[in-house]
């Protein structure tokens, strides 16, 4: 009985209930906005979310425990045929899909986390890259069970009758996606202010310092490992509720690349970094996708216009904000504060998650 | 519908007398009724229709020239009066080849850019992801650019109707060129490993009893040495190539190291031979050229590229002289139909219309060497084709009739007469 008491009374603490607050506000605002704009609009705000998902995952893997994941992608495939598969003849709930999805990916990651554990460095990314090439080609080698490169179809998710008759699909599915990613993010917040969360962050700065202090390196990085793969593997679950399909060629090793590339535009190692960068790998290619047939530009051009800007976005992004979307606007509250208190500041923006009030 | 359609013969007609002397140009603002927003995508001057295309990827060399060709045709038509003075905007977006982003871009022309109907959308594995999507929607799909049979589901996708011969009627009528012209040898088979390639196959084992060796390939592996040389080994005199231009490229320049000669009969896909020419070139770093392709045996569904004789080719080619290959021809077609699809559904259109308009108007006088095969019980563009052969100089020459057939039908032989085109290259 005591214990029981004791736990209700951890429950409550000020972190989690700061989380769970927020998230709440969250929810709801995002529920206001996603009713107020268009079908197209909510379909990429679900985009967004689905991989919010993925990238506070990857970036708990390399912001805060510094392995580096290039395959990403690959754990994404493995929790969207795990739900394609599920789906095909069966008519299964969301709510029992999902944890599947996520626990045949947390699975595929345990496996592939113990191997990564020995490795650092540009070996690990080579490692993870494999991954990101070869995982997808099974679904092609073995045509007969995951379809081909014309992959497996998933039927949409219906929004329940109560919402109404024009209730879009889209919206319903970006009200699930934003459930699971604020979800997602709040037992993640959670987990990186406990002691777990420490011991990554002392595995990532200094390994022999972090043995010394009693933590078993090896095991803490496969847990990361397992943790980062289980959102990746929930995200290409909803991935594939979201597109409707799952096929090798959505799990590519640009999907990998991009999941990188955007915490490292949002900030690596803070939750709402991986949320900028989701935002900038949604928008970035959703407003200039149509610019090849509207601006009366030369198609060799035209047609790689979107890549350009794409990558000119990356680029410009690094040289104004080298910490990320994140740590720049960090920095510029912090500048702000210090002009407003009169006072020099020798804040750099460096994310810092132990402190993010940035002092 | 009837009625509707009477009346807008009617007022045609007294558009035709009232524009006898008049420009062409000024047609479209003297109609009697007056246009309507009669559905989304429609407005008073303007009809709005979406595509999805590798512009960019793997599958980009020579597919990405598809729809600026059509856009070209469209531009073409626009400049003449457009169609009941409305002009098409055709908004077609990059999917690099990769069905998840087709999903996404998809979404985005139907809730967002709001288009009337889905035009050309290419690729099998592509447009496999939306054909439900689009139907669910009503919206639309016309002239899928593949021929893959999947699009003639009139029950299960209504909207959904597909514009090339699809690729076993194909296989059936060069499996029935193979036994007529080429009896007695020994027949090896090279297709891809997808339902292009096993569409393919489908037709040619209805007619073909026995095959030497069956080799496939994935578009993933470059390396075609083990198949060709199974097929050396196999002693097929003849290969029958199910195969993309790149892949045909890569088996011929094979074949070539290994000093295997066989006749080489490629599927219309696989063999554009301004395509081919470049790609031997590139691929063999300039030691052959064209001249690999002499003797190859393909079909064709649309007038040859080469013949510039041809009033079809002339008008093309008069719209877009360069970039001029297959590729440019094939979305230039494909832009006509869509044009005389969309007049057929009347001054003022809806989605519904319009398939109804291609259901039951039989659509007749477009660029193909075969007919068109709608009808209410069928979504299939044109029903056969004519087997040709390149020559020496790299021009290809029509052998035999036109053939026509359904997946599991005969094969019939075609007697109508190649249409020409109207003189100012748009359908009436």
């Amino acid at each position: 009985m005591r214990v029981s008491v004791f736990k209700w009374r951890s429950l409550l603490t000020p972190t989690l209930s700061r989380h769970l607050g927020l998230a709440l506000a969250a929810f709801i605002v995002l529920l206001v906005l996603s009713s107020q704009i268009g079908a197209y609009d909510d379909y990429n705000l679900a985009a967004i979310a689905i991989f919010v998902i993925a990238t506070t995952g990857l970036n708990l893997l390399t912001g805060v425990n510094g392995q580096l994941s290039l395959g990403h992608g690959a754990l994404m495939a493995v929790g969207a045929y795990s739900t394609s598969l599920l789906l095909r003849g069966h008519d299964l709930p969301l709510i029992l899909v999902l944890p599947a999805s996520l626990t045949a990916a947390a699975l595929v990651g345990a496996v592939f986390g113990v191997a990564a554990a020995r490795l650092r460095g540009p070996y690990l990314a080579g490692a993870t890259l494999a991954l990101a090439v070869g995982l997808p080609q099974i679904a092609t080698r073995y045509s007969h069970v995951f379809g081909g490169e014309e992959g497996l179809t998933v039927a949409p998710q219906v929004a329940p009758a109560w919402l109404g008759a024009d209730f879009p699909p889209e919206r319903w599915i970006a009200w699930i996606a934003i459930a699971a990613a604020l979800i997602t993010m709040v037992l993640l917040g959670n987990l990186l202010q406990s002691s777990v969360g420490r011991r990554f962050k002392a595995v990532r700065d200094h390994e022999a310092a972090a043995a010394l202090a009693g933590i078993n390196v090896a095991r803490t990085q496969v847990v990361a490992f397992v943790v980062s793969a289980a959102c990746a593997g929930l995200a290409g679950s909803l991935f594939a509720y979201w597109a409707g399909l799952t096929a090798p060629a959505g799990f590519g090793v640009a999907l990998s690349l991009q999941l990188v590339s955007a915490i490292v535009i949002g900030g690596l190692g803070s939750l709402s970094g991986a949320v900028w960068g989701s935002i900038v790998l949604v928008f970035v290619p959703a407003l200039t996708g149509g610019m090849a047939s509207s601006l009366n530009l030369p198609s060799a051009v035209g047609n790689n216009l979107p890549l350009l800007i794409y990558g000119a976005v990356l680029v410009v992004a690094m040289l104004v904000v080298p910490y990320g979307i994140d740590g720049g606007l960090r920095r510029l509250f912090a500048l702000a504060r210090a002009r407003w208190a009169g006072a020099a500041s020798n804040h750099k923006g460096v994310v810092d998650w132990d402190d993010p009030a940035g002092g | 519908m009837n009625i509707q359609i009477n009346q807008m013969t009617t007022a045609m007609s007294r558009i035709a007398i009232g524009c006898a002397v008049a420009l062409l140009a000024a047609c479209g603002q003297s109609t009697s009724t007056a246009n309507t927003a009669s559905a989304p995508g429609i407005t008073a001057s303007e009809i709005k229709i979406g595509s999805t295309q590798p512009l960019t990827g793997p599958a980009a060399p020579g597919y990405s020239e598809i729809a600026p060709a059509a856009n070209a045709y469209f531009q073409y038509v626009n400049a003449h009066g457009g169609v009941f003075g409305r002009k098409i905007t055709y908004d077609y977006l990059d999917d690099g080849y990769n069905p998840t982003t087709t999903s996404s871009a998809t979404r985005k022309l139907v809730l967002q850019d709001k288009v009337f109907a889905m035009f050309n959308a290419l690729g099998t594995p592509t447009h496999l992801a939306v054909v439900d999507y689009l139907n669910t929607e009503k919206v639309p799909d016309l002239f899928v650019a593949s021929g893959c049979n999947c699009w003639n589901d009139p029950s299960t996708h209504p909207y959904t109707f597909g514009w090339q011969t699809d690729y076993t009627i194909e296989g059936k009528i060069l499996g029935q060129y193979i036994n007529q012209s080429l009896s007695g040898k020994k027949v090896g088979y090279f297709y891809q490993n997808d339902e292009f390639g096993l569409d393919g196959v489908k037709g040619l084992d209805q007619q073909l009893t026995s095959v030497a060796s069956r080799q496939n390939y994935v578009p993933t592996n470059t390396n075609v040495t083990p198949q060709i040389s199974a097929l050396q080994a196999s002693g097929a005199q003849v290969v029958v190539s199910f195969s993309i231009p790149a892949f045909t490229a890569l088996a011929l320049l094979t074949a070539a190291k290994l000093h295997y000669n066989p006749i080489w009969v490629v599927s219309n896909v696989g063999s554009d031979v301004p395509t081919l020419t470049g790609l031997l070139t590139k691929f063999s770093n300039g030691a052959v050229g064209g001249q690999l392709l002499t003797g190859m045996v393909t079909d064709a569904y649309l007038p040859l590229v080469t013949d510039a004789s041809n009033p079809w080719i002339a008008l093309f080619k008069h719209i877009q002289p360069t970039p001029w290959d297959g590729n440019v021809l094939y979305g230039m077609a494909a832009a006509y139909t869509f044009v005389q699809a969309i007049k057929a559904a009347g001054q003022n259109p809806t989605r519904a219309g319009l398939v109804h308009a291609l259901e039951t108007t039989k659509l007749t006088g477009g660029p193909g060497l075969a007919p068109y095969g709608y009808s209410s019980s069928n979504h299939l563009g044109f029903l056969g084709v004519q087997v040709a052969k390149i020559g020496a100089d790299g021009s290809a020459t029509t052998v035999g009739p036109v053939y026509t057939s359904s997946d599991s039908g005969p094969i019939n032989q075609y007697s109508g007469t190649p249409a020409t085109p109207p003189s100012n290259g748009i359908p009436s």
